[in-house]
């Protein structure tokens, strides 16, 4: 005769297993409602404020006007400049630590301190930033100021995520590249480099998403200046303070009291992180099939 | 032996504080093959990564002794490294095409040396296919990505990669172990048929590939050159009774 295996089981301990798959459910499910009710409060209280005007102008008291456009505007370029520095210096120390050092115990000891280095909290890097590139260095507090600290703050993260990468290329593609006659910076350009390109992008849409979240850093060392940068003028962005969009954020709130404002900010904070998110998982997708 | 391609004096080579090969003196005819036969950790893929230098990029690794290609001394200060490359090519356990069409892999090697006409490297990569027999099976996909192909024909793409840079000598580190016996047997008979204009050094684990195909057959234990010579010699009456244990079967 055949006998569910439950029933022989004792009432105590199934009902054991009854509660523990209930609070399992529960956590579960606290999670997803305390996203979604961060998200849905989130939208509430900004979208009312939100509108083209707001993301399109700038601050004026003559025209009366609330916008973020500068906010964008400098968010755009302190990503772009401390990519622009830190991607070529990023990569070049992993592909050193990986295809080229000879002493396993100093690429080891660099390695220890590029994983340490990336779990200081954000605040030291912004003190030291404002100590060396705006006093020491007297770049003020601008927005290159605010790109340079970024660069020693995600630059862990670039050397971390790339040589993580380059380790899986695997040995028989350098080998083989060799075997053939080709140098070593050759080997490296045409054949492991290319291979490990899902990893670099990964890397950089990761810092591109730490560099939009950022305050601490941007609040000490690139200022909070609101008004409409310069583009092509002489020094535009090196000469002048400029408040990102987490930085405006905090202005809104703790300054102007300005909530449906700062909730506006929020909102299109969060619409940059989504975007950056999806962005990093299609491209790893992208290049991992070829 | 006249003029033998490769020629090694009091060969030693060191990981560390281990000896792999203990003073190996050999001197390898041009043309035909020449098999690499033991049991596994005897030195005989040391040995063959000697010949073109890949042990440079194992650390830790030292070599005493004498080298020569054609007379010259490659441990001799100021080899040209890459050179020595192009005129030894290699081929590896694992098929290893590179992540690129199967144009870009063969005309990877030509490329590296330098040819840029378009003209120039469709002839290379055509005649290397060819040689190679391989190109009838490829001809028609020649954009299409090299990972796409079979384990045995990612090995004759491999080797038409090789054969691209015009190599004198070709070495083949087991290069049949990771495949099927349809696809072993077509390289067998590729390498038969390119031991005509190349001088070929392969390390086998199959004695029956060793007999099969190989014009001189050398035995490696620990290190050692136990015995070389002619395969039908060692297969039918070694002098070694090392050799006469190993190929019988009572080891390895």
């Amino acid at each position: 005769m055949r006998t569910s295996p439950q029933k022989g089981l004792p009432l105590r301990r199934r009902a054991y297993g009854g509660a523990m798959r209930v609070l399992l459910y529960l956590s579960a499910a606290a999670t997803l409602g305390l996203l979604a009710f961060l998200i849905g409060y989130i939208l509430y209280r900004g979208l009312p404020g939100l509108s083209w005007e707001f993301l399109t102008s700038a601050e004026s008291m003559l025209k009366e006007t609330d916008g973020i456009l500068p906010a964008i505007q400098n968010t755009v370029f302190v990503v772009l400049v401390t990519l622009a520095i830190v991607l070529p210096l990023g990569v070049g120390a992993a592909v050193y630590l990986t295809e080229y050092a000879r002493s396993r115990r100093i690429a080891g000891a660099v390695e220890f301190a590029a994983e340490t280095l990336a779990g200081i909290p954000s605040i030291v890097y912004a003190l030291v930033g404002m100590l060396v590139f705006c006093q020491f260095l007297s770049l003020q507090k601008t927005l290159l100021a605010g790109a340079l600290t970024l660069v020693i703050m995600t630059l862990p993260t670039i050397i971390r995520t790339t040589q993580e990468s380059l380790k899986t290329v695997p040995q028989g593609y350098r080998e083989g590249a060799l075997g053939l006659g080709a140098g070593k910076w050759r080997m490296i350009r045409t054949v492991v480099l290319p291979s490990s390109a899902d990893g670099i992008v990964t890397g950089c849409i990761l810092a591109v998403g730490r560099i939009v979240g950022e305050s601490a850093v941007l609040m000490f060392t690139a200022g909070m200046g609101t008004t409409l940068q310069q583009f092509f003028t002489a020094g535009g962005f090196t000469k002048s303070s400029g408040a990102t969009l987490t930085v405006a954020l905090y202005v809104y709130a703790k300054e102007r009291a300005e909530f449906g404002l700062a909730f506006s900010v929020a909102v299109v904070l969060l619409a940059a992180t989504l975007l950056i998110n999806l962005s990093a998982k299609l491209a790893a997708r992208k290049l991992k099939k070829r | 032996m006249n003029n033998p391609v490769i020629e090694t004096k009091k060969l030693s080579l060191f990981y560390g504080a281990h000896q792999a090969l203990k003073a190996v003196c050999m001197a390898v005819p041009e043309r035909g093959i020449t098999s690499l036969i033991g049991p596994s950790g005897c030195g005989k893929s040391t040995f063959l990564r000697t010949i073109d230098r890949m042990n440079d990029l194992v650390p830790g690794v030292r070599v005493e002794g004498e080298l020569h290609y054609r007379g010259e001394n490659v441990y001799a200060a100021g080899t040209d490294v890459t050179e020595l490359r192009r005129q030894i090519g290699m081929v590896f356990q694992r098929p290893n095409p590179f992540p690129m069409s199967i144009y870009d892999n063969v005309a990877y090697g030509p490329r590296t040396h330098g040819i840029r006409s378009r003209v120039q490297l469709d002839a290379i990569v055509e005649e290397s296919l060819q040689k190679a027999a391989i190109w009838d099976e490829v001809k028609d996909r020649l954009k299409a990505p090299a990972l796409g192909l079979s384990g045995g024909q990612q090995q004759r793409l491999c080797i038409a990669r090789a054969l691209a840079v015009k190599p004198d000598v070709l070495l083949m580190d087991e290069a049949t172990s990771a495949l099927d016996p349809i696809s072993t047997s077509k390289i067998e008979e590729l390498v038969t048929e390119l031991k005509k204009d190349y001088t070929i050094i392969m390390v086998t684990h199959n004695m029956q590939q060793a007999a099969r195909i190989s014009d001189q057959t050398a035995f490696f234990l620990l290190g050692e050159l136990v015995e070389f010579g002619e395969t039908e010699a060692i297969f039918s009456m070694p002098r070694d009774k090392r050799t006469e244990d190993y190929i019988t079967g009572r080891f390895g």
